[in-house]
């Protein structure tokens, strides 16, 4: 699903060439490809049209830079503007107070409870003490989750009397936090519509009572057209401090993203991407404009890879990874490449989804076990680089001497290389557009 | 104190009075339809034909309902091509005209769930983290109960904190009977004995819970395929039907959803849930025409009896502001 977009721009950017500044004709067809994709990734109809048009006006008569064709100046902007309305930067959690309330509200199911728990892990990590408090006394089981959340964790969970409402929870909550001397105190509430006056009222009387240092509404990142509306009635009825999208590790472009930012102004602070406890992480927004447009961070991707890369290379490379005859010579002129781009973690960190890249790959997988993974290779003799499977024992022992190594690394880089090319056969079809680039990129 | 119970009263009193048990899917989705009447009004008001600002609102109007533009574009190629050198284009026959072609896209995946082709008949519900897969095993419990059947209920979600309870919780309120074990147990293992059990006892719906996920997870979706293939082995047949739930709320990821539980498990039905809110579910349209699912339910609610069977007609009325349908 993410092959879309950036083919066809890909396809548009070779017949844009060529033209001097961008020009009403010339980006018309790729703004159009741009609407779609925005729409497609579940970003606000309304919010779409509003975005076009401030990129057109952005757009129209800029010199296209020398090294790029029109399209990829348009994208430029495209994504810059994107990255503008999502990002204030980092923001940090105010927790000023004691206790600091933070209060997490949001729909049925968005996931406000395993995110009450992932962010009293992340907050203890900060050295604060962190407790939870339940006030959804709707759902069935929904205080047993938070208590067996915080048994898990380690973390007191305030226990409510039988039958005690969510207002008198709340209330009650921080005088039990003082007295355990607790700095940071994680409301729970029930999810409910935002169209349920009685309970949105209810989230008032909560707000209210205990003045919360941040009121953050947790919203599922697979959410439609409706994100508008859902983030608009909790915005007016509770002046939400900040955004928490969940479920960011699934394939969702994650469109409401932008829709929420643009109808609400508030900061989106972090993201769940994952159902472990650890799995919360800081906002960032170019990765998000660049998963929302449906391709990794193409421009920087793009205006890397085009210094230092030949495109006949890399189409050849395709072609063998397609085959599978990708081998341990290739293997060494992608390090090569790569080496010649700057920091491979930097590199890693502009794919979408690259979690799922970062962890299969080995962590200290650096500037410095490149180099070691060359000059492996280099010690190998043409034929072993071409057919890894006579590699044995002694060839091993004779590598490692030849390149000032050890067995145990050679015998890693081999096994590096086989799961690679398992990798690259399950993560099925490369993305052609840029491997055109020299640069594997997976869809999910 | 009187806040737990307020919310339940309110509820109650809203479905009994004004929708019946099992009465039309309007009701529910009041709230949903009206904002859509007016729009609807607006744009077809004196409009001869599908002029260009017309397909634009129209299309804004559908897209909105999280159709997706790629339905709604051939969606609207459709009518405006059946218009097109017919005589009299006046707004009642545009509007029936969209709402025909949604009806004969949605028409073909109307097929109500039949229980009584097994015995037990194995239903094992599917879907991603926090859609209203519990509830809606809840909802299904009672409509069956109410029909004097022998109801089972096995907790198979072992992995989310307090997923179990939740089910028990359900099982007590409603008197059906759940079959658990501890958290973390193999959650085949689960439905293993469950069916034992209920196939001795001869019982007549068996529903299996099981935990969210992502369809993105293929160890996980394997989890799935192995809870499958447990069931069959005590079972032939079984489970009879794999019920994915959706998310009203979901947008465009719901397709990728259908595709690959369908693809892991063969999925035999959907139902959508959380109707009842603004989100008008329109991508319902784009996996009945994507998709050769059948669509058995939607949930309009939190409470027990807030389930209807899926109506093709009733859902594009409702779609589309047509109160008399
Ligand atoms: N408003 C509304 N909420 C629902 C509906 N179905 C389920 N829910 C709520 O969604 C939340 C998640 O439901 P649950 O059944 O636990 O989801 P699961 O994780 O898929 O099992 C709960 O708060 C349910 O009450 C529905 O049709 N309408
Ligand atoms: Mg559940």
């Amino acid at each position: 699903m993410f092959d879309n977009l950036s083919e066809k721009l890909q396809a548009l950017f070779k017949r844009l060439r060529g033209h001097g500044t961008l020009t009403e004709a010339n980006i018309q067809e790729a703004l159009r490809e741009v609407r779609l994709a925005l729409l497609e990734a579940d970003v606000h109809y309304k919010v779409v049209k509003e975005f076009i048009e401030s990129v057109k006006e952005k757009a129209l008569g800029q010199e296209v830079l020398q090294s790029l064709t029109p399209g990829q100046q348009l994208l430029k902007v495209v994504h810059q503007e994107l990255v503008r309305l999502m990002g204030e930067g980092e923001r940090r959690l105010n927790l000023s107070g004691s206790p600091a309330s933070l209060m997490l509200v949001g729909l049925q199911g968005s996931g406000k409870t395993t995110t009450a728990a992932k962010l009293a892990k992340w907050l203890r990590a900060q050295g604060k003490t962190v407790g939870m408090v339940p006030a959804d006394v709707y759902r069935p089981a929904a205080i047993e989750q938070l208590e067996q959340l915080g048994r898990m964790l380690n973390v007191p969970v305030y226990k409510p009397a039988q039958g005690e409402d969510p207002v008198s929870i709340s209330v009650k909550s921080q005088n039990w936090a003082r007295e355990k001397g607790l700095q940071v105190l994680i409301l729970d509430t029930a999810g409910r519509l935002h169209i349920d006056e009685p309970l949105m009222e209810e989230l008032r009387k909560i707000k209210v009572a205990v003045a919360p240092k941040e009121v953050l509404l947790v919203v599922d990142a697979m959410t439609g057209q409706d994100a508008v509306q859902i983030a608009q009635s909790f915005n007016e009825k509770l002046q939400i401090t900040g955004v928490i999208l969940t479920k960011l590790d699934g394939d969702a472009r994650g469109g409401a993203a932008l829709s929420i930012r643009a109808v609400t102004l508030r900061p989106i602070v972090l993201v769940g991407v994952g159902e472990k406890l650890d799995a919360l992480e800081v906002f960032y927004p170019d990765r998000m404009a660049s998963r929302i447009l449906g391709m990794g961070d193409v421009l920087t991707l793009i205006e890397k890879a085009q210094a230092a890369y030949d495109e006949k290379k890399a189409l050849e490379l395709e072609r063998k990874l397609r085959k599978e005859e990708f081998t341990l010579e290739d293997l060494l002129e992608q390090i090569r490449q790569v080496r010649k781009m700057g920091p491979l973690e930097d590199l890693v960190k502009m794919i979408p989804g690259a979690g799922n890249i970062r962890g299969a790959l080995d962590p200290t997988f650096g500037e410095k076990e490149l180099k070691k993974m060359e000059a492996i290779i280099c010690s190998m003799t043409k034929e072993e680089r071409r057919n890894h499977t006579i590699i044995n024992g002694s060839r091993r022992l004779r590598i490692a001497k030849g390149s000032g190594t050890t067995v145990q690394d050679v015998n890693r880089l081999l096994k590096n290389f086989l799961e690679m090319r398992k990798m690259m056969k399950k993560m099925g079809k490369m993305r052609r557009f840029a491997m055109g680039r020299g640069i594997p990129l997976w869809s999910r | 104190m009187a806040m737990i119970f307020m919310r339940e009263d309110r509820q109650m009193a809203g479905s009994e009075e004004k929708r019946g048990f099992w009465g039309g899917l309007r009701e529910g989705l009041r709230k949903t339809r009206e904002g859509l009447v007016r729009r609807l009004d607006r744009i077809l008001s004196g409009k001869a034909r599908l002029d260009f600002q017309t397909i634009e609102e129209l299309e804004e109007l559908l897209i909105t309902a999280d159709m997706g533009v790629g339905t709604v574009q051939r969606l609207i190629q459709k009518v405006d091509s059946t218009l097109r050198g017919g005589s009299g284009q006046g707004p009642d026959l545009i509007r029936s005209r969209v709402k025909e072609a949604i009806v004969e896209i949605l028409q073909p995946r109307e097929a109500p769930l039949e229980v009584d082709r097994a015995r037990p008949f194995v239903i094992m519900v599917i879907g991603v983290n926090g859609v209203g897969k519990t509830t809606t095993i809840a909802k299904m419990g009672w409509m069956w109960k109410r029909e004097g059947k022998r109801v089972m209920f096995v907790a198979a979600d072992t992995f989310r904190a307090a997923a179990i309870e939740q089910l028990v919780a359900w099982g007590d309120r409603l008197g059906i009977e759940v079959v658990r074990q501890q958290h973390g147990a193999d959650p085949s293992a689960v439905v293993f004995d469950a069916l034992q059990a209920a196939k001795a006892r001869s019982l007549d719906v068996v529903i299996v819970d099981t935990a969210g996920r992502l369809h993105t997870k293929t160890n996980l979706m394997d989890e799935l395929k192995k809870i499958q293939r447990v069931a069959g082995r005590v079972q032939e047949g079984a489970p009879h039907e794999v019920l994915l739930i959706l998310d009203a709320t979901t947008g465009q990821n719901a397709l990728s959803q259908a595709k690959l539980f369908h693809q892991a498990l063969g999925v035999t039905g959907m139902a959508m849930t959380k109707l009842d809110g603004t989100a008008k579910g329109g991508i319902l349209v784009a996996l009945a025409w994507e998709l050769g699912i059948p669509i058995r339910f939607v949930g309009v609610g939190e409470q027990m009896e807030a389930l209807q069977v899926f109506r093709a007609r009733e859902f594009a009325d409702v779609l589309l502001g047509d109160e008399e349908g």
